[in-house]
C-alpha cells in the first residue's frame, strides 16, 4: 500500500524519469561508499544508486531559484562568539574516555597495526 | 485513588506539593504502566526502575523539606539521544551498541537538578533519521491510536515516535524529544499531543547525539500546552559548553498560558495550502483560523515565497551535516566493532554493519553533495536557499505578524510499513510544513486540533519570532481550549 495525497508536486514523477534527470552512476556510488567508510556490498550497489538518485532528482529543484548576490548561511540566530578565560576546565578522565572503546589498552584505544 | 498516570504534570505537581500521593507513588505508578504495555506499543527501549525510584525516594524528602524543584518528582521518558550517564544511550542504532556515556547531557541534566525522574530510554528512528520510527534499530514504536473499527498498528511518527506514544499512552507524564526537520511537532500531530520545538539556541546541545549540528533542537512533548511550558521551562537554559545555545533568559513560560490574544496578528501563509493537500486538512486550517479569529486574533494574509524549496534544500543541508558527525563512529573509541585486516577494513566493516539502510543512505547523500566539486552546487547553494527562506519570515515578522498557523502535517498516522516500497522521497514529505522552521531556526509547536475522518488525530502549527515561545503558548492554549483533548481508546 502506498499513501496517497501527497502535498507537492515533487513525486508526481516516476522513480525512472527522476534517475533520468540526473544521475551517479555505480562507480560513483562505489565511490562515495568508499570515502565515506560504509562497505557496500555488490548486490546494494544498484538499489543505492536509484535511491540516491531519486534525492537528487528531488533537490535539483533548487535550480529554479535565482540566488545571485544571496549570502549563505552560516549562523541561522545571531549570535556574538563568547570568549572565556584560556584555562583548563577538564581533563583527567582517561578512564571515562576509554570507558566504552570496543578495545583499549592502559589508556590507549587499541586499532590493527596501521604502521608496519 | 485514582490512576496517577493520567495527571497532567501541573496536577501530578500540586497533588505531590499536597502530599495527596508521594513521588514514588507515581513513579510506580508509571512503572506499572509501562511494565502492562510496553511489549505491545514498544516505546522505551530500556526502562529504569530502580533508578527511578531511588530519584523519587530523594524527591520525597526534598518535598518533606520544602526544598521541591520545578519539576519535583514528576517522572519523564528520555529520548535514546540524550546521554544519561551511567545509561543506555544509543541513538536506537546498532553502531552505539552498549554505549554507556560517563557523562550526562545538559538538557537531562536540567531536568534532574529541577526534581524530574527518569522512567527510562524512548525508542526512536536511528539517529533522528526517519518520520515513522521505523528506522530504529530497536524495531518500531506502535502508536496507541488505531483507526476508527480498525485494529491495525499505525505509526507514531518520527523520529521522536516513542517519545510521543508514551506521553499519548500515559507511559510517562512527559518525554524529551528533538526536532531537526519536524521531529518533534510531526509524531505529536499523529498521536495527539502537544510538541515544542524552541528556537536554535535554546536548549544546549551538548550530550545530545548530533545529527545536523545547524538544525537540532531539543523540547518537549506533554499531553497539554501547560506541560509543555513547563517542561521547556526547566530544559532551556544557556550552557558554556555548546557555544550556540544563546544567552536569553529564560521566562516563565507557564505564565504566557491562558494570556490574551487579543489584537494579536496571525498570518496564514498561502504557500502551505499546497496541491493534492487532503481536504480534512485544509478545514482544520480553517477551523484554527476561526478560533484565532473569535478570541479576538487578527489574521492576516501572508506569502512565504521559497517555502517549496525549504524540504529540498534540507535534503542537501542534513545529510552534509550528519556525514561529518556521523564519521565518529569508527569501531574504535565507543560502540559496536566489526573486525577488518586493517584499519580502514575495520572502519568499512563496522560502518556497514552498524549503520542501518536509511542512515547509510543519508550519509552517502551528504558525501556526495561536500564532495570535490560538488560542494559549491549543492551545500553552499542549499545555504543561499536557506538564508531566502529565513527572509521570508523576516518581512512577515517585521510587517507585525506576531506568529503564523499552518497545519503540522499532510495528514494523519499511517500504517506500519505502508510506506516499505515508496521512494525515500515519499516519507520525507511528513516534514513538508514543518522543516522551514528548522531552516530558519524558529520556535514551533504541534497543537492537537481535531480528529481525521478515520478517528485519528491532527495537529495544527504555530511558528513564532526567534525566542517567542511564549506567544506559541498563548496561541496554543486557545486552540487547546477549543479543540479540547485528545485521547486514545486503551486496547493496549
Amino acid at each position: 500500500m502506498r499513501r496517497k495525497a501527497e502535498p507537492s508536486g515533487a513525486t508526481d514523477r516516476g522513480l525512472s524519469q527522476q534517475v533520468d534527470a540526473l544521475s551517479v552512476d555505480s562507480d560513483t556510488v562505489r565511490r562515495i561508499a568508499h570515502l565515506a567508510r560504509i562497505r557496500l556490498p555488490d548486490d546494494r550497489i544498484e538499489p543505492m544508486r536509484e535511491e540516491l538518485n531519486a534525492i537528487l532528482a528531488f533537490v535539483e529543484q533548487l535550480d529554479e531559484v535565482d540566488v545571485d548576490g544571496v549570502e549563505p548561511m552560516t549562523s541561522v540566530v545571531a549570535t556574538k562568539m563568547r570568549l572565556r578565560a584560556d584555562a583548563v576546565t577538564d581533563g583527567n578522565i582517561a578512564e571515562d574516555v576509554v570507558a566504552n572503546a570496543p578495545t583499549s589498552d592502559d589508556h590507549f584505544f587499541m586499532v590493527p597495526k596501521v604502521v608496519e | 485513588m485514582t490512576d496517577l498516570t493520567q495527571l497532567t504534570i501541573a496536577d501530578a505537581r500540586d497533588g505531590l506539593k499536597k502530599k495527596e500521593f508521594s513521588a514514588v507513588d507515581l513513579t510506580d505508578a508509571y512503572l506499572g504502566a509501562i511494565t502492562a504495555a510496553n511489549e505491545k506499543l514498544n516505546a522505551y527501549i530500556v526502562a529504569t526502575p530502580d533508578k527511578a525510584r531511588e530519584m523519587a525516594a530523594a524527591s520525597d524528602e526534598r518535598l518533606a523539606a520544602g526544598k521541591a524543584g520545578a519539576l519535583e518528582g514528576i517522572p519523564l521518558g528520555i529520548k535514546d539521544l540524550f546521554a544519561t550517564r551511567g545509561v543506555h544511550t544509543q541513538a536506537c542504532s546498532n553502531i552505539l551498541g552498549g554505549f554507556e556515556p560517563r557523562y550526562e547531557s545538559t538538557v537531562t541534566q536540567n531536568l534532574w537538578d529541577d526534581g524530574a525522574v527518569m522512567l527510562g530510554k524512548l525508542n526512536m528512528d536511528e539517529f533522528a533519521m526517519g518520520s515513522s520510527n521505523e528506522t530504529s534499530a530497536y524495531g518500531p514504536v506502535v502508536n496507541p491510536w488505531r483507526s476508527t473499527g480498525s485494529n491495525a498498528d499505525l505509526v507514531p511518527g518520527g523520529s521522536s515516535g516513542g517519545s510521543a506514544a508514551a506521553v499519548a499512552s500515559w507511559l510517562c507524564a512527559g518525554a524529551t524529544a528533538t526536532d531537526t526537520g519536524g521531529s518533534i511537532r510531526q509524531p505529536a500531530a499523529l498521536t495527539g499531543t502537544v510538541g515544542v520545538k524552541p528556537t536554535y539556541g535554546r536548549c544546549s546541545r551538548w550530550g545530545v547525539v548530533a545529527f545536523a549540528s545547524s538544525l537540532d533542537q531539543a523540547g518537549p512533548i506533554t499531553r497539554d500546552v501547560r506541560d509543555a511550558a513547563i517542561l521547556l521551562g526547566s530544559m532551556a537554559s544557556v550552557d558554556v559548553k555548546d557555544t550556540t545555545s544563546v544567552d536569553v533568559p529564560v521566562p516563565d513560560y507557564e505564565a504566557a498560558v491562558g494570556r490574551s490574544v487579543k489584537g494579536m496578528r496571525i498570518g496564514v501563509p498561502k504557500e502551505y495550502r499546497m496541491d493534492g493537500m487532503p481536504d480534512e486538512i485544509d478545514a482544520l486550517w480553517q477551523t484554527g483560523i476561526d478560533w484565532m479569529r473569535d478570541a479576538g486574533a487578527e489574521i492576516v494574509d501572508i506569502s512565504l515565497p521559497h517555502t517549496k524549496y525549504a524540504l529540498p534544500a534540507y535534503y542537501i543541508v542534513a545529510p552534509a551535516e550528519a556525514s561529518s558527525n556521523l564519521a565518529r563512529y569508527d569501531g574504535v573509541r565507543y560502540g559496536k566493532r566489526e573486525g577488518g585486516a586493517d584499519v580502514q577494513d575495520l572502519y568499512e566493516n563496522t560502518r556497514a554493519a552498524g549503520f542501518g539502510g536509511e542512515v547509510q543512505r543519508r550519509i552517502l547523500i551528504g558525501t556526495y553533495v561536500l564532495s570535490a566539486g560538488y560542494y559549491d552546487a549543492y551545500y553552499k547553494k542549499a545555504q543561499r536557499v536557506r538564508t531566502l527562506i529565513k527572509q521570508d519570515f523576516e518581512t512577515v515578522y517585521a510587517d507585525g505578524v506576531d506568529a503564523i498557523l499552518t497545519p503540522a502535517t499532510p495528514g494523519a498516522a499511517f500504517g506500519i510499513n505502508a510506506m516499505a516500497d515508496a521512494s525515500p522521497i515519499e516519507m520525507y514529505l511528513q516534514d513538508v510544513f514543518t522543516v522551514t522552521v528548522n531552516m530558519a531556526g524558529l520556535p514551533g509547536m504541534s497543537v492537537p486540533a481535531g480528529l481525521s475522518a478515520d478517528g485519528l488525530p491532527l495537529g495544527l502549527q504555530l511558528i513564532g519570532r526567534p525566542f517567542d515561545e511564549e506567544t506559541l503558548f498563548t496561541l496554543g492554549d486557545v486552540i487547546e481550549k477549543q479543540a479540547g483533548h485528545f485521547s486514545p481508546t486503551k486496547w493496549w
